[in-house]
Formats: C-alpha cells, sequence, structure tokens
C-alpha cells in the first residue's frame, strides 16, 4: 500500500493531546506510524490546513427498514435533489449515483460521510428481525466502516428474563442475537414503551408498567445495564428514554440517568461509561404543555456533568425539513397527530415497532427555536467534550449534512446570534432558553473530541479509531481550515463542508474535494463468548416455533452476501 | 440415500413461506418430495425438473423460429443491445434474488435505462398511496399473536395466497391468540364471492368501482357523522355495524389485493384504506398490509430504494434517478413509444401488459431472461434460460411485509444454465467495456 | 418583448426533453447560445438546435422574453418547466408536464396538453386551446404540497386527478373532467363548467369546488347545506352547496369546524 506523509498542517487530537500544533502524521499498510517510519511517502501539503482524525458518527438512522421506508414514501425528499453517477462520470470514477436530502441513497449517505470527514458510522436501531435489510443497505454503503445496534428494550425475551431478574439469561441471549444478526452494540428505546404500542399504548414513566409483561422501563434498564458489564462489551448500554419529545420530559430523563447510579464500567476495551444517552435534546425540555415550552439543558447537563459513567449526543435541531423516524412507535403516532403528514409504522413481532413522519422545524416556530437553542446549550454546558458527542439523531433533527453548520453555530457566538435575531418568535425563544446568554465557543480540539476521541472511546473503539496516535487505523481528515486566521462564521460552515483530503484505512479517498475511490468499507459486529446455556437455547427454539413467522433457521444473517468485509471485535465473557 | 433439507423457502407469492422441506436424490440433481408447501408451491419446485426445459439461450430468427446461440452469444446481443439505447427498459426483477437486482441496477445506471418492476402492474398504486398518506403495517407474526380483527378487502388468499391464512391469519394460535380463529372477526370485502368469503363473519359484497366510496363511508362512520341510506351498493346501518366492529378489536389488519389497487380508484382506494386504518389508530390498535404478488417483488423495491431512492418505474435515462408513475412507468412508456429496447427478467410482462404494449415489445430489440418458456421470451429476440432462484441458487427476497429472507438451493440447475447473478455480471463487464466505465 | 421563435427542423426519434426551453433559459442570450443549449432524448444529449430554428431575439430578462414554437410539439416534454416570467406560446399540441412546477410568466398551448400539466405550479399563467390529461395541477408524487397559486385554464375537457393535493390558485375547465377532483386539497378553487364523473372532492380539507354540470356519483362524505346566489367566471347562477369531506380531518376556526365546499349548480 502506498504511503504517505501529510505536513505541516495543524493538528488536533485529544488522543496525542495536541491542540493544533503544526505537526506530520505519516501511513503506512493501512495504519498512522510514526513519521520516520514512513520510507517514499506521496506527501501532501497541509500547511494553513486543519488535520484530525476520520469523524465517528455514534448515532443515525442511515441503513434498514424504516430509512427505507422513509425513502420510498417521500419521492418528494428526492425531486431536484439529485447527481448523476456511473454513466455521467464514467472515465474517471466508478462512483454511483446519489440522490435524496434527509433520507439519501445509501451511496449517498456513504460519499458525504466521507466528504464530511468521517469514516466510521454507527446505524443506530436495526430491528433484529430485519438485520438482513440493514447489512444489505451497510453493505452499499461505500467508503465507511459501519456497525448497527440491535434493538433490545422491548425484546419479549429480555422483558421475560428482566421481570424474572436472570441477568446470566439476559446476556446470553444478547450474545446470541449479537451474533445472529452481526450487531455491535445494545439498543434500548422507549424500554417497554414500544411493547405495550402493540396495543396502542405507551410507557411515559419508567414506573408505567409494561402491559401483560408487567416489568417497569427502569426495571429494564438496569437489566440491560447488569448484561451489558456482565458480557463485557466494547459499547454501554445506548438508550433512548421514555416519553421523548414532549414539555416536561426532563424528569423521566433524569429518572432514566438514574438507572446508571452505582454501576461501574467493566470491559477490556478503555471504556468508562455504563450508560450512553441518545439524542438527548429531545429529553430536556420543560413547561407542561406546547404553549410554556422550555429548555431544560441545564439540569440535564449538570447530571451528566456529574456522573461520568454516564456519555451523551446531543440530536441538534438544524431546522430544515425532514423526516423522523425511530423505532418509538407511539412517538410518530403522537408526531402524526400533531403535524397531519404521512405516517408510516411497521410493528414487528416479539421484538419492537418503528415510525416514520416528515417534519418541518420551522424557524418560524418558536417551539423549533427553543429545540435548536437546546442542542446548542446541551454542548456549550458540557464540562467534558469527551462524554457529549455531535449529533442530530439524523434524519430526526436534521441531515447529518448539517454538522458543519453545527459546529459554525458551536463556534462562534455570532452565528448563534445571528440566527436567534432569524427566528420569527425571536423573544419567545430567547425566553425559553438560556442561549442569548452564552458566550462559549467551542475550540477545534473540543470538537475532535466530541466527533472523533470521544465517541471512538464510549463505542469502545478507541484501539483503531478516533486519534492520530501511531498504531490507530489510518483514518485522517484534512479540511482547508486555517484556525490561526480571523474566520467568519460562513467560512466554518464552507471549510467543514467538504474536505480538502480524507484517508480511510490508508487508502485515499477525497483529493481535492473529490471522490476518488469507493474505499474498501467494512462491517462491524461484536462477537461476545459466553458460557453454553441450554435454557436460553431452548426458550429460543420455542419462541421461534410457536411465535415467529419465521424459523430459526432462517433468522441468522450468514453469508458474503450481506457481509462482503466483516469486522468482528472478539469479546471473551465465559 | 436421499437427503432431506429444511427451512427451505419458497419462491412463489409474496406469503414467502420458509418451513418447506425438500427431499432430493444422492446426487443432489433431483427434486423427490416437497412437504409444507401449498400446491401452487409444490408445483413450483417440481416445474424445475421438466424435461423440456430450455438450457440454451435461443434466438429469434427471421422466420420465427428459434436457434439455439451460446451464452457469450446472448452476453453479447444483451450488452450491445443495453449499450446502443437510448433509452432502454430493464423491467421485471420480481422472481429473482435482490443480488440479481444489484447488478441489473449497476447496469441500468452505466447505460442509463428505465428499471421498473412488477409492482407497475399490481401494487404499484399502494406505493403512490403510500407516498401521499404513508401506511401504519406490522409484520405477519404480529398478526398471528395479537389480531382479532383481519379484513380480506379485494383479495382471495384462498387462492392467491393458499397459506396465508392458516400461517399468518385466521387459523394460528399466537402469543396472545391462543383460541386461533375463534379469537378473531374475519370481514371480507369484495364484489364477488370467493373462497375466501365464505369464511367470512361479516361479508360485504360492495359495488364494483365504489371501493372508494365505501372506505370513506367507513371513515365517516368512525366519526360518527351522517351517511346517505346506501353507499356502494351497502345499507348505511351495516356500515355504521362493520365500523364499530373494527373499533371493538384489540388489533387490526386490514389485508388488500389487486381487487381495489387495480380497479376504478386504484391508489385512491388504497389511500383511502390507509387513512381508515389511520383513524382506527384513535380508537384501537390497526395496520394494513397489501398482499404482494411475486415472491420478491417487495425486494425489488426495498433495494431500487436504498440504491436509487423510490420503489418502482426509475427513469435513470438522466444520469440521475427520477420518478413518476405516469411517465417513467413500463406500461405508459411502452405505449407512448418512449422506449427503444426491452429487457424483461423473472416476470412476464407477455402475459400481463395491454396488448398494445407487448406488441411494442415485439417491436423493438427485446431480450427475456426467465427459466421458462412464456409469452414474454415468445415476443422477445432473444431468450435467455436461467437456473431457478430459490431452487437451483439462493439469494436475499422480502416478504410481503418486508421481512427479510435469505432463499436457500436445494439442487443444481442444468448442466451449464447460468444463474441470474452470473449472466448479469457478464452483461455488465460487457457493459461497463462498451461504455467505458473504469472496472 | 423580444421573441424567439423555434421553428422544428425534425422529429426526434422518441420523445424530447426540452425542460430549457423557458424565458427563464433564454433570456439574455443570443440565437447562437440559444441553440446550443441542450435538450434531451433518452440518455442523449443534443444541442437545441439539432431539432429547432431559433430566429428573433432573447430579452435581457426573462419577463421580457416571449417564446413562439411552431410546428407539432406534441412529442415535447417539460416546455415551460420552473419559468418564472415571460410568455411561451405553443401552436400546436404538447406532451407532458406544461409548465410543471412553474412560478411566474404566462403558457398558452393552442392544441392539447398531456398529463401532469401544471404540477407543483406556484404562480403564473397557463392556458389549453384544447384538452388536458390527467394530473393537471397536481401535486408531484408524495408532496402535499400541490399547486400553491396561480392559474390554469383548459378550453376542452381534462383527465382524472385534477387538483391532487391542491392549496392554492384556480383551475378552470370549460369541459367535462375525469374521476377524482381535487382529492386531498386544502385550498384553492377548481371551476367545471361540463360534468364531473365521480369521486369530487375526496378526502377534501378545504377549498371550492364548483360543478356547472352533473355529478354522476356524490361521495358519501359530502352533506347538502343550502342553496344559494353565486357569480363564477362570469356566470351568474343558483348553487346547492355540499360540505365535506366529512371523512377527512378539519381545522377549526372561531370554534366553527372548516370544511371543503362543494357547489353543485342548479
Amino acid at each position: 500500500m502506498t504511503e504517505f506523509l501529510i505536513k505541516n498542517g495543524f493538528v488536533f487530537d485529544p488522543t496525542l493531546k495536541i491542540k493544533g500544533d503544526v505537526a506530520d502524521v505519516a501511513i503506512k499498510n493501512g495504519k498512522i506510524v510514526e513519521t520516520d517510519a514512513v520510507k517514499k511517502p506521496k506527501v501532501i501539503d497541509a500547511s494553513g490546513k486543519t488535520v484530525m482524525a476520520g469523524g465517528l458518527e455514534i448515532h443515525a438512522h442511515i441503513a434498514g427498514p424504516k430509512v427505507n421506508v422513509g425513502r420510498i414514501y417521500r419521492p418528494e425528499d428526492k425531486l431536484f435533489n439529485a447527481t448523476a453517477g456511473l454513466k455521467a462520470t464514467p472515465t474517471h470514477m466508478n462512483t454511483r449515483m446519489e440522490g435524496g436530502f434527509s433520507i439519501p441513497t445509501t451511496y449517498k449517505t456513504g460519499y458525504n460521510y466521507a466528504r464530511l470527514g468521517y469514516t466510521t458510522a454507527m446505524e443506530a436501531a436495526m430491528p433484529p428481525l430485519f438485520a438482513r435489510h440493514v447489512h444489505e443497505e451497510m453493505r452499499d454503503t461505500p467508503i465507511i466502516d459501519e456497525g448497527a445496534y440491535p434493538v433490545f428494550g422491548n425484546n419479549w425475551f429480555v422483558l421475560e428474563y428482566i421481570k424474572n431478574r436472570e441477568i446470566n439469561n439476559t446476556a446470553a441471549y444478547i450474545a446470541w442475537l449479537l451474533e445472529a444478526t452481526k450487531g455491535f452494540a445494545i439498543k434500548s428505546v422507549n424500554p417497554g414503551g414500544t411493547e405495550a404500542w402493540g396495543w396502542g399504548l405507551n410507557c411515559l414513566q419508567v414506573t408505567d408498567p409494561v402491559p401483560y409483561f408487567d416489568v417497569t422501563p427502569q426495571e429494564i434498564t438496569t437489566g440491560l445495564i447488569e448484561a451489558n458489564e456482565l458480557l463485557g462489551l466494547p459499547h454501554s448500554l445506548h438508550i433512548h428514554g421514555n416519553n421523548l419529545g414532549n414539555p416536561g420530559n426532563y424528569t423521566t430523563t433524569l429518572d432514566t440517568l438514574k438507572a446508571a447510579e452505582g454501576h461501574k464500567a467493566k470491559n477490556k476495551f478503555h471504556r468508562e461509561q455504563v450508560l450512553h444517552h441518545t439524542h438527548i435534546q429531545f429529553h430536556s425540555y420543560g413547561g407542561d404543555k406546547w404553549a410554556n415550552f422550555e429548555s431544560k439543558a441545564r439540569p440535564i447537563m449538570d447530571y451528566v456533568n456529574k456522573h461520568k459513567n454516564i456519555t451523551v449526543d446531543v440530536g441538534f435541531v438544524t431546522l430544515d425539513e425532514t423526516t423522523t423516524m425511530t423505532a418509538d412507535g407511539p412517538f410518530e403516532h403522537h408526531l402524526t397527530e400533531l403535524n397531519h403528514l404521512k405516517w408510516a409504522n411497521v410493528d414487528v413481532e416479539l421484538e419492537t415497532a418503528a415510525g416514520v413522519v416528515p417534519y418541518v422545524y420551522s424557524p418560524d416556530i418558536f417551539v423549533c427555536g427553543v429545540q435548536w437553542a437546546i442542542g446548542l446549550e446541551i454542548a456549550l454546558l458540557s464540562k467534558d467534550p469527551m462524554r457529549c458527542f455531535i449529533t442530530t439523531d439524523h434524519p430526526n433533527a436534521g441531515p447529518f449534512t448539517r454538522y458543519p453548520r453545527i459546529l459554525k453555530w458551536l463556534m462562534s457566538q455570532k452565528a448563534r446570534d445571528e440566527q436567534i435575531k432569524a427566528f420569527k418568535n425571536s423573544d419567545k425563544v430567547v425566553n425559553g432558553s438560556e442561549i442569548a446568554s452564552f458566550d462559549r465557543e467551542l475550540t477545534l480540539y473540543e470538537v475532535a473530541a466530541m466527533t472523533r476521541a470521544g465517541p471512538a472511546k464510549a463505542l469502545g473503539l478507541s484501539h483503531m479509531y478516533g486519534g492520530l496516535k501511531p498504531g490507530l487505523d489510518a483514518d485522517v481528515a484534512v479540511y482547508n481550515f486555517n484556525p490561526e486566521k480571523e474566520n467568519s462564521p460562513d467560512e466554518i460552515e464552507k471549510a467543514f463542508s467538504t474536505v480538502q483530503y480524507l484517508f480511510k484505512t490508508g487508502e485515499k479517498i477525497i483529493k481535492d474535494g473529490e471522490i476518488v475511490s469507493n474505499g474498501n468499507k467494512r462491517t462491524l459486529w461484536v462477537h461476545a463468548k459466553v458460557e453454553e446455556n441450554p435454557q436460553v437455547m431452548r426458550d429460543i427454539e420455542e419462541k421461534f416455533v410457536k411465535y415467529y413467522t419465521v424459523t430459526k433457521g432462517n433468522y441468522e444473517v450468514h453469508g458474503k452476501h450481506f457481509i462482503p468485509n466483516p469486522l468482528a471485535i472478539e469479546v471473551d465473557a465465559t | 440415500m436421499t437427503k432431506t433439507i429444511t427451512d427451505v423457502i419458497c419462491p412463489f407469492c409474496g406469503t414467502l413461506c420458509d418451513d418447506i422441506e425438500v427431499t432430493v436424490s444422492d446426487d443432489g440433481k433431483k427434486i423427490l418430495e416437497v412437504f409444507n408447501a401449498c400446491a401452487i408451491g409444490n408445483e413450483k419446485f417440481h416445474h424445475a425438473m421438466a424435461k423440456d426445459r430450455p438450457v440454451r439461450p435461443r434466438m429469434q430468427q427471421a422466420d420465427g423460429t428459434y436457434k439455439e446461440v451460446s451464452y457469450d452469444e446472448a452476453v453479447e446481443y444483451t450488452a450491445q443491445m443495453l449499450a446502443n439505447a437510448k433509452k432502454p427498459l430493464m423491467y421485471g426483477w420480481s422472481s429473482t434474488n435482490c443480488e440479481a437486482q444489484s447488478i441489473g441496477h449497476e447496469i441500468a445506471e452505466a447505460v442509463g435505462a428505465v428499471v421498473d418492476n412488477t409492482a407497475a402492474v399490481c401494487h404499484g398504486t399502494t406505493l403512490i398511496a403510500v407516498q401521499d398518506v404513508g401506511i401504519p403495517s406490522c409484520t405477519l407474526g404480529e398478526i398471528k399473536n395479537r389480531a382479532d380483527r383481519i379484513l380480506f378487502w379485494g383479495c382471495n388468499p384462498a387462492h392467491a395466497h393458499p397459506r396465508h391464512m392458516s400461517r399468518y391469519s385466521i387459523f394460528p394460535r399466537g402469543f396472545f391468540t391462543g383460541k386461533g380463529s375463534q379469537s378473531r372477526k374475519l370481514i371480507v370485502v369484495d364484489p364477488r364471492h370467493s373462497d375466501t368469503s365464505k369464511l367470512a363473519d361479516v361479508y360485504y359484497q360492495v359495488e364494483q368501482g365504489r371501493d372508494y366510496e365505501l372506505l370513506q363511508a367507513f371513515r365517516t362512520a368512525l366519526k360518527g357523522e351522517w351517511l346517505p341510506d346506501v353507499v356502494a351498493g351497502i345499507p348505511k346501518e351495516r356500515i355504521y355495524e362493520g365500523a364499530e366492529l373494527m373499533k371493538s378489536g384489540r388489533f387490526g389488519i386490514i389485508f388488500f389485493g389487486m381487487g381495489v389497487t387495480q380497479t376504478l380508484g386504484k391508489n385512491h382506494n388504497i389511500d383511502a384504506a390507509i387513512s381508515l386504518t389511520k383513524d382506527l389508530n384513535e380508537y384501537t390498535k390497526f395496520s394494513i398490509m397489501p398482499m404482494r404478488g411475486h415472491y420478491n417483488v417487495t425486494g425489488s423495491g426495498e433495494v431500487l430504494a436504498w440504491q436509487f431512492g423510490f420503489p418502482y418505474s426509475v427513469d435513470l435515462s438522466r444520469g440521475y434517478a427520477r420518478y413518476n408513475p405516469g411517465d417513467t412507468s413500463s406500461i405508459d412508456l411502452l405505449i407512448r413509444g418512449e422506449v427503444d429496447s426491452v429487457f424483461t427478467i423473472a416476470s412476464d410482462p407477455g402475459a400481463h401488459f395491454p396488448i398494445s404494449a407487448v406488441k411494442r415489445i415485439a417491436s423493438l430489440p427485446s431480450v427475456a431472461v426467465d427459466p421458462h418458456i412464456t409469452p414474454t421470451t415468445e415476443v422477445s429476440k432473444l431468450h435467455v434460460p436461467v437456473a431457478f432462484v430459490g431452487i437451483e441458487v439462493g439469494g436475499n427476497a422480502y416478504r410481503m411485509d418486508n421481512v427479510p429472507i435469505d432463499t436457500r438451493k436445494v439442487v443444481d440447475p442444468p448442466e451449464g444454465v447460468l444463474t441470474d447473478e452470473q449472466f448479469l455480471e457478464r452483461v455488465l463487464i460487457r457493459v461497463k467495456e462498451l461504455k467505458g466505465v473504469k472496472a | 418583448m423580444n421573441t424567439v421563435t423555434l421553428t422544428p427542423k425534425k422529429q426526434s426519434d422518441l420523445y424530447l426533453e426540452v425542460n430549457n426551453i423557458t424565458p427563464d433559459m433564454f433570456a439574455g442570450k443570443s440565437t447562437e447560445q440559444i441553440a446550443a443549449l441542450p435538450v434531451y432524448v433518452g440518455n442523449t444529449e443534443h444541442p437545441l438546435g439539432e431539432f429547432f430554428t431559433v430566429t428573433g431575439a432573447a430579452g435581457a430578462s426573462a419577463a421580457e422574453t416571449r417564446i413562439v414554437i411552431k410546428g407539432d410539439s406534441s412529442r415535447l416534454k417539460y416546455i415551460g418547466m420552473k419559468m418564472t416570467a415571460g410568455e411561451i406560446e405553443v401552436e400546436g399540441s404538447a406532451d407532458q408536464y406544461v409548465g410543471g412546477w412553474m412560478a411566474g410568466g404566462k403558457i398558452h398551448v393552442q392544441g392539447n396538453v398531456q398529463a401532469f400539466a401544471g404540477v407543483g405550479m406556484r404562480g403564473g399563467e397557463l392556458l389549453v386551446d384544447g384538452n388536458a390529461g390527467d394530473y393537471l395541477g397536481a401535486a408531484y408524487r408524495g408532496d402535499w404540497r400541490g399547486m400553491q397559486g396561480g392559474k390554469i385554464y383548459i378550453k376542452g375537457n381534462a383527465g382524472s386527478d385534477l387538483g391532487y393535493f391542491m392549496n392554492g390558485g384556480t383551475i378552470v375547465v370549460d369541459g367535462d373532467v375525469d374521476v377524482f377532483v381535487g382529492t386531498h386539497a386544502e385550498g384553492g378553487t377548481i371551476i367545471i363548467k361540463g360534468n364531473a364523473k365521480s369521486k369530487v372532492g375526496g378526502q377534501m380539507v378545504q377549498g371550492e369546488i364548483y360543478v356547472f354540470g352533473t355529478i354522476d356519483v356524490m361521495l358519501p362524505g359530502y352533506i347538502y347545506r343550502q342553496e344559494l346566489e353565486k357569480e363564477v367566471e362570469g356566470m351568474k347562477g343558483k348553487f346547492a352547496l355540499f360540505e365535506g369531506d366529512t371523512a377527512e380531518r378539519h381545522p377549526k376556526r372561531k370554534g366553527q369546524l372548516q370544511y371543503a365546499k362543494l357547489y353543485l349548480k342548479q
């Protein structure tokens, strides 16, 4: 493989504690190496530019059944929003057609992450029965490494085992399902509430018992944390708590976070948290109706800042027309009742559900303005950027392609002030939030923690990703951004919209802003070895015979046509 | 010694039964017995054993007879036809696996073709309705485990999806439905009596072409609003009763078929049925699901959607994807004279399209890829026989509820017969050469 | 106002996509530059001049540019697509998408137009002397924001799905229309001077439909309210007012539910 030397860039890397010093980065055999380890490298002149590790997406909906429902049922998302592929660019590249804005095609998803300097992304909710579909889409998403989180929080096995306090069995089942679906981590969405949705009901509070199963969301969350740490998986429990999106829900969120108290991370991957709460912006709402809706980012972040065993990602509202999609089935029904836009729902036997509804975050609507403010407040109130990550819960709060705009708002008070002024209900937004009083501007070092080193550590992948330390994968982004210059807000957004260069595991993917390779993407999954557990195996057999509509033999994901290039992370929990 | 292969997937209809057992001969070349399949499925497996099956490509001659040609020649003809066309149509895809569809899409992208599947003549209208109002749905196991209200509207599963009722919808005993059919009320709406309507607790003989009115009347009745005395041939009292029956269930489902998707009203019928389902969710839990026909028409829609953003009738001719049934849909393209060559695979438009569209296929350079001799292969210039997917080669398929199931190979194809994937892969390589696309 | 005249040189073997034939694209260009604009036949691109002789002169802006297309345009798709100002005169018939997504200006077609004329229209005027196809003034697939404004006037008959998801503007049809009129509309005015078939105003939330002739079968969700005098398109008469579609949700204003209005001439 070609050796590269990226010279004289301003390097930002929390793993090496480099805060914008001019330094060189060397690449050999797909890895970062010491600069003297390359003999005849191709030299990339990065002088006057910013150099970081490749970005990591910790939570996005980019592959699988509900994403594709979004594509299928929103042709208008593609209208006049498509670019040519093979036919138009036959000779110099082999890149495929791209289409869509909030729910781009798989090719566009891969290319767009690469353009932003991202090299790894996690699909945030995989319904196990649809695992094959998720993997097919990931296979067709070029360049970026991907993994997917199977959902467990409403799974009948989990509900029954946890009700009986059988944590060993819960763990054994999880290990089996991760292998069957080639999943990466334990995801829990509206624990209990989505099963209740099977009857058109919900669990809004952590103490609301799940119909029939008679277990509470709190018990599910605690049980999953315990099972996760029993197995010692790379990532922690990844939760989307109950009561998402409703005024006054911040108390539910605090209740959810309390499940982590007293638990300590046990794993060999240097992960320190036991609970990752995702898109916490949607869970930090005050007031008791839309009319008095307000930010509760501060009590949430006070709690998060104090508790080192919790990480969060934000879910910034980007003020776009987008498509919401979540395994929180009852929430999407609630949303379609509010905005009357088209509603898709899929309940998945024994496992989960999902809903999809388009949404327009209009700067003319006061609630949308406050949601925008809450996202920024969460990031700006964070005392530890290694535990608070940048996401839009793509595409729920906005498409991930808006990350450069979010950086603009986080790095420039002027940019925030301009947006506040542009709101139709500027006064109400200011009254309902604290954002106007914030003068913190994030540094690129903090941004690198929130988008690289932090997510890599939280995912238990800091041995591969998130930094420029020799030995890590050579995922490197070079941005046309000079941090020593005075940059206007729009210059910030522009510079981070398309990388100058991108390397993925040592291969040059983008040159001068143009994609030159489809890369060699890998699918990450976790292979957790556990002691044989005949009871769980019997339970699995029985549920397939009696309640599933596919046989056990036709459930597991096998074969190169689903995962051409797997990368298994081994865990020994025997 | 014979051997029995279990967990085999039936590659016939959208029910995609995956509990088939097939006994094959010692050498793995002959299917001896098929268990658990319905009569149609059983026939499909045995059909692969037919002695008179074509095993080499056949080129139509000037006098209408066919001459055997090699796969090399077939690849060359197909690649040249596609690469030289200004607007080729690549139609079908519904009876092959997702891997073949993927390769086909790459060919279509390289040559600037229109890709369409058989939804164009069955549930395309459903997809239009879904695009307009969404779709609250579920997997078939949810019906089995929870449903106590089952509606069949404009479909006859007793004949078209024979195991649907026993596996998923009426008879199975599930987690919350321990009494099987006794725990369910069956409502059937159809202008004709059928073997499905015979099983119904409540049957509505809707006037032909008035499904939209009846569906809207149910919605009106749900809201307790005024109705005329008779709608679509049904007295209003019965409509209020039906609305009450749906509301009073714990979990309901509407299954619908081509009786509503392809009759007067088309997408609007489905739109109204989906809207009715959505309304019912204000009172209880309700879902709706199309009874998809070909075993992998759903998969074709899925793959097209994640690759290009649209589920059928995708026009790639301008280098990017466009979609608008009525313009980019196969029958319209053929009848209006918008395409200049036709590639069909894994479907039989010759048997299902209007005669004017079929005549157009016959008048154009055309290739049909299909294991069988069909009306389509008989109007096409070149017939390329291939292996049966789901019998002679595996690969992924999507059930009517979008659940992906990986089909299995049970026997070898006849000596030298290519699979869809193998044939398409060779065409792709040749097309890329012809178009100068970097390999 | 300056006029550019396009006279056909040859017919294309397949349909010709002429989304570049708009005053916006022509404005400020010489006849040579106009002749060099791309048009499309399937997957091939050609200069406009290969199919048309370009004469006259374009104005400096779209508003000052008038385009005349002579001869037979019945295989031209996308005439006037997205135009914002100026005028287009089509002397023959045109194919699909005439005035699609247009925002301003005026198109006059002397013959017929095929499906999707005025799809996604936001403003301007589309006048057709002959008949229109299906989806006249409709929304693009999946979009809940159909025709927003402007006026469409058809002197002949129109097909099905007229004014699908209409939000604003006016559609007038002098002749008869096929099934599904104003489905899902939330605003706008549709005037049918001839007869309608069935499925008129289905799932309509708000907006107005006038039918001067007959409706074969009324939808069940329309309730007769009253008879009243109205002047519509210069014609005075008595109309029976129906409100609906009661199957659909309706917004409240001042405590009153707001329905779509269907006026049937007596």
